[in-house]
């Protein structure tokens, strides 16, 4: 087995062993030896800040997680045709016949989503 | 540096571009056509899976091919005996789904018609891409396309809420599994220098440490989609939610596109050297998915959950040929058949459950299948053939597949586990003939909804069983026939 390319990393090891060691020890020293006096407005999110208004975990409308679909969709069409853009010249007619086809299926998937009423936000 | 385009021969891929073009044409007539003729959804995904099939039998005679093949590289798509053959259950596998859906949804209340026929489309193009994949990111791209529809699929019965459990379940944790898969392919990637299978395998050894954890992690996002134990916990409750016509199509064609991968890589991206190490973790998998599938079963009450767990069992079964795979000659074609009878076999059981199904998801109780042979002696029958099948007894299609399977095992000297797979196998006739019992031994009343489409499914898959149950040596060397050319070399020499 070749480890010799791992020997550099062992200063981040070590590093990474002390920070772990300390964040364990000082909250588990702040707990066991700090006083606790709790009070109301002390258990609360934030403290001497805002009046919390309800709970966090709410019903929120599904119409937001639509838009994100959408968005990721979208991104990775950028993703993909990016680097063709940047190697239009060199790639030539087969990239040109490549791309069309990523955007013909691209296309039609969006046709279909708007006909289907993804794009109405009421 | 000059591009030059890779060398691409789309008729050796027609048959997935056939699928996943006809997907899309479902996609257009659904946003074209009137609500009256989205009825024609189910028999243009037929006819294109029919087209589909006979390509691929063009191809299969004609032998094998590659393609996609850049410049001084190796191909990413190679279409083998091995590609043909899942391509074929594949196809099969659609079109038996398709049968049994278009009954099922008008019954189970699902409208989304022409929407279920398009994922069902991508899902088998995506499975067919897993079969013939040469290089990890074709294996990943193809698992995405078979889980992504499968996830709206398992959903599509909304707004009932086991189904839409059953959809998120699968979504998070196959996300998740889809994680480790692309994790080990990032680090074998790293530690061979290429994704392509042939350099994976020169460079395995050299990568070390860092290439047993890819290929661990690849087999963990594998082992998800097969359901193999420990990572099984998805199974029941998304089998038991989802509409039992995609239950039938998943617990068949996922199960089969994973092997179908899982197979491919440990059979071309790893070294003979290294079999001793993957062998052993392959091995104990099966053993822990047999027991706990096989025993789990026992207690349940609902037939698909049963059934989930049967199918998390059958898996087991199907990963002792992969522990087998260096050792034996016979295991690829073992595991073959092993799939081939399973798909005819397990489909032809949910086919009957969904006739005595109810709507609403009643009706998939045990209780319910008390006193069937009164209320119709011929369902009955079939069913219990196919249970017998399940189990593995002789003249059943189930016999031949155990039976090569404990055979490549025994070839490759896992005699405990080869015990283990016996046992269970005994096991299990405990819950399979529970049904049978069932319907048997008690009264019961109330006809069975009959439909065309769905007899001609459960009687394709019945004759298919009989047939291989009763003319072993034709599937047998089909199978063979069907078997990886570098295996045969690694377990010869």
């Amino acid at each position: 087995m070749n480890v010799d390319y791992l020997m550099p990393y062992v200063p981040v090891a070590v590093l990474l062993g002390i920070a772990l060691f300390l964040a364990l020890l000082l909250p588990i020293l702040s707990v066991s030896l700090g006083p606790k006096r709790p009070h109301f407005r002390k258990m609360q999110p934030y403290e001497s800040g805002m009046t919390a208004v309800g709970k966090a975990q709410r019903r929120y409308p599904v119409k937001f997680y639509r838009v994100a679909v959408l968005f990721i969709l979208f991104d990775i069409d950028i993703i993909l045709i990016m680097p063709w853009a940047v190697a239009l010249r060199d790639l030539g007619l087969f990239g040109l016949g490549a791309v069309m086809i990523f955007i013909a299926i691209f296309i039609i998937g969006d046709l279909w989503a708007w006909k289907k009423g993804l794009l109405e936000w009421d | 540096m000059e591009f030059q385009a890779p060398a691409i021969n789309i008729a050796i891929i027609l048959p997935v571009v056939i699928v996943a073009g006809f997907g899309l044409v479902l996609m257009i007539l659904d946003m074209l056509m009137e609500d009256e003729l989205r009825g024609l959804g189910p028999w243009i995904s037929l006819g294109g899976l029919v087209l589909a099939g006979l390509q691929t039998i063009a191809l299969w005679l004609g032998g094998s091919y590659e393609t996609f093949i850049p410049v001084g590289g190796h191909p990413m798509v190679v279409v083998d005996g091995y590609a043909h053959f899942f391509n074929m259950l594949f196809i099969i596998t659609g079109i038996l789904a398709i049968l049994m859906s278009m009954p099922y949804l008008i019954k189970a209340d699902i409208d989304e018609k022409a929407e279920y026929y398009m994922l069902l489309m991508f899902s088998i193009s995506g499975m067919m891409l897993m079969g013939m994949a040469n290089d990890l990111l074709l294996i990943f791209i193809g698992l995405e396309l078979l889980s992504i529809p499968l996830y709206v699929m398992c959903g599509i019965a909304r707004p009932r809420e086991a189904s839409e459990e059953s959809a998120m379940k699968y979504f998070l944790l196959g996300a998740f599994a889809s994680g480790f898969l692309v994790f080990g392919l990032a680090l074998l990637y790293g530690a061979t220098g290429s994704t392509a299978l042939p350099v994976v395998v020169e460079n395995f050894t050299a990568g070390g440490v860092i290439a047993y954890t890819g290929l661990a992690m690849q087999l963990v996002g594998l082992a998800f989609k097969v359901g193999a134990v420990p990572f099984h916990m998805w199974t029941p409750d998304v089998y038991e939610g989802a509409p039992t016509a995609v239950t039938a199509f998943m617990s068949v064609g996922a199960k089969v596109g994973g092997f179908a991968a899982m197979i491919r890589i440990l059979a071309e991206a790893v070294p003979q050297e290294s079999a001793p190490i993957w062998t052993t973790a392959i091995a104990i998998i099966a053993a822990a998915t047999l027991i706990l599938g096989n025993v789990v079963a026992i207690s349940q009450t609902n037939i698909k959950r049963m059934l989930a767990y049967s199918s998390i069992a059958h898996g087991g079964y199907i990963l002792m040929a992969v522990a087998a795979l260096p050792f034996s000659g016979d295991a690829v074609s073992a595991s073959l058949t092993y799939m081939l009878t399973y798909m005819f076999t397990n489909l032809g059981a949910f086919a009957v459950i969904m006739m005595v199904e109810k709507s609403g998801n009643r009706g998939v109780l045990l209780e319910d299948y008390k006193g069937l042979s009164k209320r119709n002696l011929g369902m009955a029958l079939i069913l219990a053939y196919f249970m017998f099948s399940l189990i593995g007894m002789p003249l059943t299609g189930g016999f031949i597949g155990k039976f090569v399977v404990f055979q490549a095992a025994i070839d490759a000297n896992l005699i405990w586990l080869t015990i283990i797979g016996v046992v269970t196998a005994a096991v299990s006739a405990y819950y399979y003939l529970r049904v049978v019992f069932y319907m048997f031994m008690f009264d019961g009343q109330g006809d069975l909804e009959f439909s065309p489409a769905m007899m001609t499914a459960t009687t394709v898959a019945l004759v298919a069983t009989l047939a291989i149950g009763f003319f072993p040596g034709l599937w047998l060397n089909l199978a063979r026939t069907a078997s990886l050319a570098s295996q045969l070399l690694m377990a010869g020499g």
